[in-house]
């Protein structure tokens, strides 16, 4: 007789009451500052949304309006779904689409609020968005390479190195040979080669891996700093030229109003990027290989006793992320100004570390993630433009205080690969 | 496929786990693996499995030595194994962890590479048409952490299936069961006995093996000292896996019940999961006796001790001598008089990078005479842990020793002597000789009825119904986070056994009859009436 | 980005069967060998304060000095030049080498240790004290270092990783910068009002770490990061805004320079002087080695650091631990910033805080985040830093060369397995590399 085992199903618990609350406290709070800081602070006036490239073909109306009211409009917006957030349980699509929606309504009354009644201009949309998609490119990268290594099981905290000492060896490759593919690669392979030392170190000598990822990072700044004084400057000509590519109109795509300059005119970093999200998202949740990748993160254990082999696995998935974070790193240089300065990765891997946190360590969370980094970037360039009286200093923060918040608040614990920075030792 | 192991050795240093075992096993054979913890029965399968590599010996198929050097090979061999932890990946659904390693891809149009592609409905299908031949009911899309542990198991077992397994090692399966997924789980193994395949079962329990093996081979302390029929009695299986007579129950007097120590009212507690483990359960124990709360694992004892102990939220009501401590820290509780041994002693019970000096007053560091104000009195300290640890026969070269370099006996002695070492008006302790040696059972158990003869009062959680029937003066049968009867130990283990797997309609949330006299037998009070007629079981059940 | 539902069970913490089961043979004796213990305890704790032997760090001082020495070799046009000429000319290849090798780093340890030119110069009528200035150095350039290392080195010990010195450090050099120009009290006073005043504002920085952990469970790593950039960007705003703390009449980014009275001075006589400031780190040292190894927070701490669910199932409050150790650990890191700001006259600028938030990190690994092997580690790193910038005016290789060594340094000694390979040193108890897990981002 076939044994059935009922077991009453799971009374689900509410959502976890503070949880809750925060979320729905904190679209209230953006709500309110809506009203109460862009809207009643906003200049007299319309705001003027232009959303075509200044000379372009052909040229789109801006978007024309009241600034105070929108930003009002866009708060009491943000203020329901707080409400509604508080008093509904909602599925877990429907609670990331509230977010989405907050963010979006606070980002537009702010603009709203910045451009109304300016007598500098309208507002770029354009230059944003292109400025977004291009500042997150060394951050998607870098949270792509994060998830390579972390998915089979190694924190990589090392990606500012491969991206520090990528765009170094980008930039020198470059300008050495004049070739800026030979420069790319030469970024990606060292990035490659940061990736082996860190697998050497953390899989096989079993050193703790944010040790080795610090020590890496330290070791990449330094170097660098080295080699760029020691060598570059006095021999700019020779490893410093500041080569860089050219950008690459995608033949119709790129024609499309709006959607076209900001996706499919770019240099070919950004197309490499989209290949590579691509890639990794169906490589990771829907292949075979990615099924294994995933088991030695979770439970190399498991794996190993169904032979899979771990250490080669992951030696392998954490070359890979070095060669894409090299990648990232060649964009540095090569991919946007050309010249390597001291420290010019400024942090980006930190960054793009918190990226993929936040992303859940999935590649088009990652992305979304970086996006919202490289949005706010660009809005203190744009907003500085626009001469808002707020320090820059005040606004480059903002992504940071913005992590923070989210990290604490919406996110919360979040839940790695169960195996992730545990070595693996067989008896 | 016959299976021969030659003179297999295994060392760890000095420690020899495997010691020139021999073994032969014929097709379509269950051959019991039986001795204690410690004797070295896993490390014998994790060798044949390929997890390690023997110092010597070597292992015949069919009569011819095949090299195993890892798991893939074992699997190629058609060896399979379900582990005592499984080898299951939590987040992946039942068919993602069937498959894993011999995943079906899809091909791609036209002939073309598919890179791989998982092809997740034919995943299905394999592990649905297990399912139906041998009886085993999964979900293939369930993702596995949601499963109940017996659920799970099959799931190993299916894994092992797929791969064409002659030779399946069950490791300590019935750990997890109850008596009814035993019974199932036995008819599993017969099953696959008569389509030929051989199935190794390792254990430390005598009934169970008494129960459904062709052959018990018993090991000790790494060598085979023996081989028998399952007619074999139990006294002499015993004396077989420890070396001398044992004493299979404790000798206690009678309890003297006092005042009633631990009033718990109504208790709800969530679990991992939010779901709620532990249902309003209510019950007491008094001064000078021991209650055992029976239950196969997974039935909401861990969160019932939890909560007690503040360690995890609850609502109701817990009264320690009247004291309401039902939303006190967890400090405020052992300050109150509760000593607890929690039920993972590596985890939760020590720290194992301390010393054995600092684990003894890790409940106490800020109490004089081990500390004065913020500062810590460090010789005070060492000299009180040389005490306990003669009083309590800890072996260890030192009071500095770290404590996680102990063995699992003398690790838990360490934890039963610093809760035992203060002044407790009640003893909390769950799964208390999980993992121990005999000779550390014994002790354990004398020491938990000294307290109770000292007047303490003492609430043991167990999963091992010899040590419920050893200890209990009354005992309580938790099932799916409910009390579900208040019974004498005088209860036979079928009907227990029923009680643990939920068959007693009449017994849900039964009021605890803690005020009345114990059982001695006449009026120990009934909460319904009879249980119902056990079903029917395949093979007599009880042997002693 | 997405809100969690049902609450997540973080992941249960993995352990490998092979392992468990050479566990289970529990019965005989208490000797486990070695690699067979449970895989239980913070092994960031293991990972960085293992008993290592002496001589393992000699050997990766070594091997980093080695590596050094290629990277001098490799940069330097000359030696580059000889080594071209290798097949007619073998012998000034070598000796090129050699040469440009010994002179880098004579001159890094006459920077740092002493000058033997000194010394003759002492018998000859000089003056004796000048002998200890390049020790004096060492120590000055030290002193950062320690307290950060100490800073980083308690939150470790309490299981935590703290990246966020350089931005504590900001906390409390805008404190003690403020309190030090806008606030006139008489001359100890004032610097000792400065001092406590930095500790206070670095501990503030480090206590919303702490708070933040313990009331979300987020991860300290990507907190402290972020904070560190909040507070890089809110000094340059605080720098540049005349209403805030912008120096009176100034462009740039400076602040007022503080007042006389709260400099840190030195001591004994004419220089060289140990300033107050090393004082105060070694004092800080002691202090924190009581607190760990003799106090009951140190207890918590080190319990927490080891086995948050033992202790807590023990009675203590886990998250309170946390708050503690991030105040404490923000508070050094402010006294490091109470060394610089007051102790040299320069104002506070943008990029005041250098490196010596990440050094920190590096001299905690190193010195194995026991307070003794902080100060050593601390004068160390500070002796490569003070020899460095000598090594650079005298031979021209830049001083992030001895930045590399410092890192591999850290790198070779938290690798025993490599520095045994290289070496062929037979395997000794201790630190072992088995067993040795990491918590990684699960709190």
């Amino acid at each position: 007789m076939t044994a059935t085992l009922d077991v009453p199903a799971p009374v689900r618990a509410p959502v976890s009451v503070t949880r809750r609350y925060l979320a729905a406290g904190t679209f209230i709070l953006l709500g309110l500052i809506d009203i109460f800081v862009f809207g009643l602070f906003a200049h007299r006036g319309d705001a003027v949304f232009a959303l075509s490239l200044p000379g372009a073909t052909p040229k789109l109306p801006g978007i024309h309006v009241p600034g105070a009211l929108t930003a009002y409009l866009l708060g009491a917006i943000s203020i329901g779904l707080g409400i509604l957030r508080a008093l509904v349980d909602l599925p877990r699509w429907g609670k990331r689409l509230t977010i989405a929606i907050a963010l979006l309504c606070f980002l537009l009354a702010l603009l709203a609020w910045a451009d109304a009644g300016s007598s500098v201009g309208p507002l770029q949309v354009i230059d944003l968005l292109q400025g977004t998609l291009t500042a997150s490119i060394p951050l998607v990268l870098g949270a792509l390479a994060g998830l390579m290594c972390e998915r089979s099981g190694v924190i990589n905290i090392a990606i500012e190195g491969q991206l520090l000492t990528g765009a170094f060896t980008a930039a020198a490759v470059a300008s050495a040979t004049g070739g800026v593919w030979l420069g790319l690669i030469g970024g990606s392979l060292t990035g490659g080669l940061v990736g082996l030392i860190l697998a050497i170190f953390a899989i096989t000598f079993l050193v703790d891996q944010i040790i080795v990822g610090v020590v890496l990072d330290v070791i990449a700044l330094g170097l660098t700093n080295y080699l760029y004084d020691r060598v570059m400057v006095p021999y700019a000509n020779t490893f410093n030229t500041g080569n860089t590519f050219g950008t690459l109109k995608i033949p119709v795509l790129g024609n499309i109003p709006i959607i076209g300059p900001v996706f499919f005119d770019a240099n070919v970093f950004l197309y490499i990027t989209y290949a590579l999200i691509l890639i990794i998202q169906i490589a990771l949740f829907r292949t075979r290989w990615g099924l294994r990748v995933r088991a030695v993160g979770e439970h190399p254990v498991a794996a190993d006793t169904v032979g899979i082999r771990v250490l080669w696995t992951r030696y392998r998935n954490v070359i890979l992320g070095g060669l894409i974070a090299g990648i990232g790193g060649a964009y540095l240089t090569v991919g946007s100004v050309g010249f390597f300065t001291s420290n010019i990765s400024s942090g980006f891997g930190y960054i793009a570390l918190a990226a993929m946190i936040f992303g859940r360590w999935t590649p088009l969370g990652s992305v979304a993630a970086a996006l919202l980094f490289g949005f706010s970037y660009q809005l203190q360039t744009e907003l500085s433009v626009l001469r808002v009286p707020v320090s820059s200093f005040i606004l480059l923060m903002a992504p940071y205080v913005a992590t923070i918040i989210a990290v604490a608040g919406l996110v919360g614990r979040v839940r790695p690969p169960a195996a992730d920075g545990k070595p693996y030792v067989k008896a | 496929m016959k299976l021969e192991l030659r003179g297999i050795t295994k060392r760890f240093g000095s420690l020899v786990a495997n010691d020139q075992i021999d073994l032969v096993i014929q097709p379509g054979e269950i051959r019991a693996l039986l001795g204690e913890n410690g004797a070295g029965k896993t490390t014998l399968m994790n060798v044949l499995y390929g997890l390690m590599q023997p110092d010597e010996g070597e292992i015949l198929l069919d009569d011819k030595p095949v090299a195993i050097h890892s798991p893939r090979d074992a699997i190629r061999a058609k060896i399979g194994m379900v582990h005592q932890h499984f080898m299951l990946v939590p987040v992946f659904t039942v068919a993602e962890n069937v498959t894993l390693g011999s995943e079906p891809v899809r091909k791609g149009p036209l002939g073309l590479p598919s890179f791989g592609l998982l092809d997740r409905r034919k995943a299905r299908r394999e592990v649905l048409a297990l399912s139906e031949r041998f009886g085993l009911r999964v979900d293939p899309d369930a993702p596995v952490e949601e499963l109940p542990v017996g659920v799970q198991q099959r799931v190993e077992i299916i894994k092992a299936l797929l791969r064409d397994a002659q030779v399946l090692v069950l490791d300590e399966p019935t750990a997890v069961l109850t008596p009814h997924e035993t019974e199932d789980l036995f008819r599993i193994m017969r099953e696959l006995r008569e389509g030929g395949r051989s199935i190794i079962f390792i254990s430390h329990k005598l009934k169970e093996v008494q129960a459904i093996a062709d052959t018990i081979t018993v090991i000790r302390r790494g060598k085979v000292v023996g081989e028998r029929p399952p007619a074999t009695s139990s006294t002499e299986l015993a004396s077989l896996m420890v070396g001398r007579s044992v004493q299979l129950r404790v000798s206690k007097e009678p309890a003297k019940p006092g005042d009633v120590v631990l009033d718990v009212q109504d208790l709800t507690v969530a679990g991992e999961r939010g779901e709620r483990s532990v249902r309003g359960v209510s019950f007491q124990v008094r001064a000078g006796e021991i209650l055992g709360m029976a239950g196969v694992q997974g039935n909401g004892q861990t969160e019932l001790c939890e909560a007690l102990m503040g360690l995890r939220p609850s609502t109701g009501s817990v009264l320690l001598n009247g004291t309401d401590l039902s939303h006190s820290p967890t400090r405020v509780r052992l300050h109150a008089g509760i000593g607890y041994v929690p039920e993972d002693r590596s985890e939760d019970g020590l720290v194992a990078d301390f010393s054995v000096a600092d684990n003894l007053i890790l409940d106490l560091y800020d109490q004089p005479p081990y500390a004065s104000g913020i500062a810590l009195n460090l010789d005070t300290i060492r000299e009180s842990a040389v005490r306990q640890v003669e009083e309590y026969d800890v072996r260890t070269t030192s009071v500095e020793t770290p404590a996680g370099t102990l063995s699992g006996g003398n690790q838990q002695k360490v934890v039963v002597a610093r809760e035992m070492g203060r002044d407790v008006k009640l003893l909390l302790v769950s799964q208390p000789t999980r993992g121990l040696d005999v000779g550390s059972i014994e002790f354990v158990h004398k020491r938990l009825v000294a307290q109770r003869d000292a007047g303490a009062a003492v609430l043991i959680v167990s999963s091992e119904l010899d040590e419920i029937y050893a200890l209990a003066d009354r005992i309580a049968v938790m099932y799916e986070g409910r009390i579900v009867a208040f019974r004498p130990p005088t209860i036979s283990e079928q009907e227990l056994g029923l009680l643990m797997a939920g068959s007693d309609p009449a017994g849900f949330t039964a009021p605890d009859p803690a005020g009345s006299t114990l059982p001695t037998g006449s009026t120990a009070p009934d909460s319904g009436g009879a249980p119902e007629t056990p079903a029917p079981a395949q093979e007599p059940s009880s042997h002693e | 980005m997405s809100d969690q539902d049902e609450a997540e069970p973080s992941a249960a913490p993995y352990v490998p069967t092979a392992t468990t089961t050479a566990q289970d043979t529990g019965a005989p004796g208490p000797d486990q060998p070695g690699g067979r213990q449970p895989l239980t305890g913070n092994a960031i704790i293991k990972a960085v304060t293992e008993g290592h032997s002496v001589v393992i760090t000699i050997l990766a001082g070594f091997v980093a000095l080695l590596v050094g020495a290629v990277l001098i070799v490799a940069s330097d046009p000359v030696v580059l030049r000889a080594w071209n000429s290798f097949g007619y000319a073998p012998g000034t290849a070598f000796s090129a080498t050699w040469s440009s090798v010994a002179a880098a780093y004579s001159a890094l340890f006459e920077g740092a240790i002493f000058s033997p030119g000194t010394i003759s110069a002492a018998f000859h009528g000089g003056s004796i004290a000048a002998i200890f200035y390049p020790l004096s150095l060492t120590a000055f350039e030290a002193t950062p270092l320690i307290l950060t290392g100490l800073s980083v080195a308690v939150c470790f010990r309490a299981g935590m990783f703290n990246i966020g010195a350089a931005g504590q450090w900001i906390g409390g050099a805008l404190v003690a910068t403020w309190l030090g120009y806008a606030v006139n009290l008489p001359i100890v006073l004032h610097a000792v009002v400065c001092v406590i005043g930095a500790f206070a504002g670095g501990a503030v920085i480090g206590w919303i770490v702490g708070e933040i952990k313990a009331r979300t469970g987020a991860h300290e790593v990507i907190l402290t990061i972020m904070l560190n950039y909040v507070m890089y960007n809110f000094l340059a705003f605080a720098l540049s805004s005349q209403s805030l703390m912008q120096a009176p009449g100034q462009t740039n980014a400076v602040a007022p320079s503080i007042d006389g009275n709260a400099t840190l001075p030195h001591v004994g006589g004419p220089p060289p002087q140990v300033g107050v400031g090393f004082l105060i780190a070694l004092a800080a040292a002691a202090g924190t080695a009581w607190l760990l190894s003799r106090s009951t927070l140190g207890f918590e701490f080190r319990a927490v650091g080891a086995s948050p669910s033992a202790a807590r199932s023990a009675g203590i409050r886990v998250e309170r631990v946390w708050v503690l150790a991030f105040l404490i650990a923000g508070g050094l890191a402010g006294l490091s910033a109470s060394t610089i700001v007051q102790g040299q006259t320069a104002p506070l600028t943008t990029t005041s805080y250098g490196t010596y938030g990440f050094d920190g990190i590096t001299v905690a690994l190193l010195g194995r985040a026991r307070p003794l092997g902080v100060v050593l580690a601390g004068l160390l790193f500070g002796a490569l830093n003070a020899g460095g910038t000598v090594m650079e005016a005298a031979t021209g290789v830049p001083s992030d060369v001895t930045n590399v060594i410092e890192a591999l340094i850290v790198l070779f000694v938290a690798a025993p397995p490599l520095i045994r390979l290289l070496f062929r040193l037979r395997s000794t108890s201790g630190a072992g590399p088995q067993a040795v897990t990491s918590k990684g981002w699960s709190g």
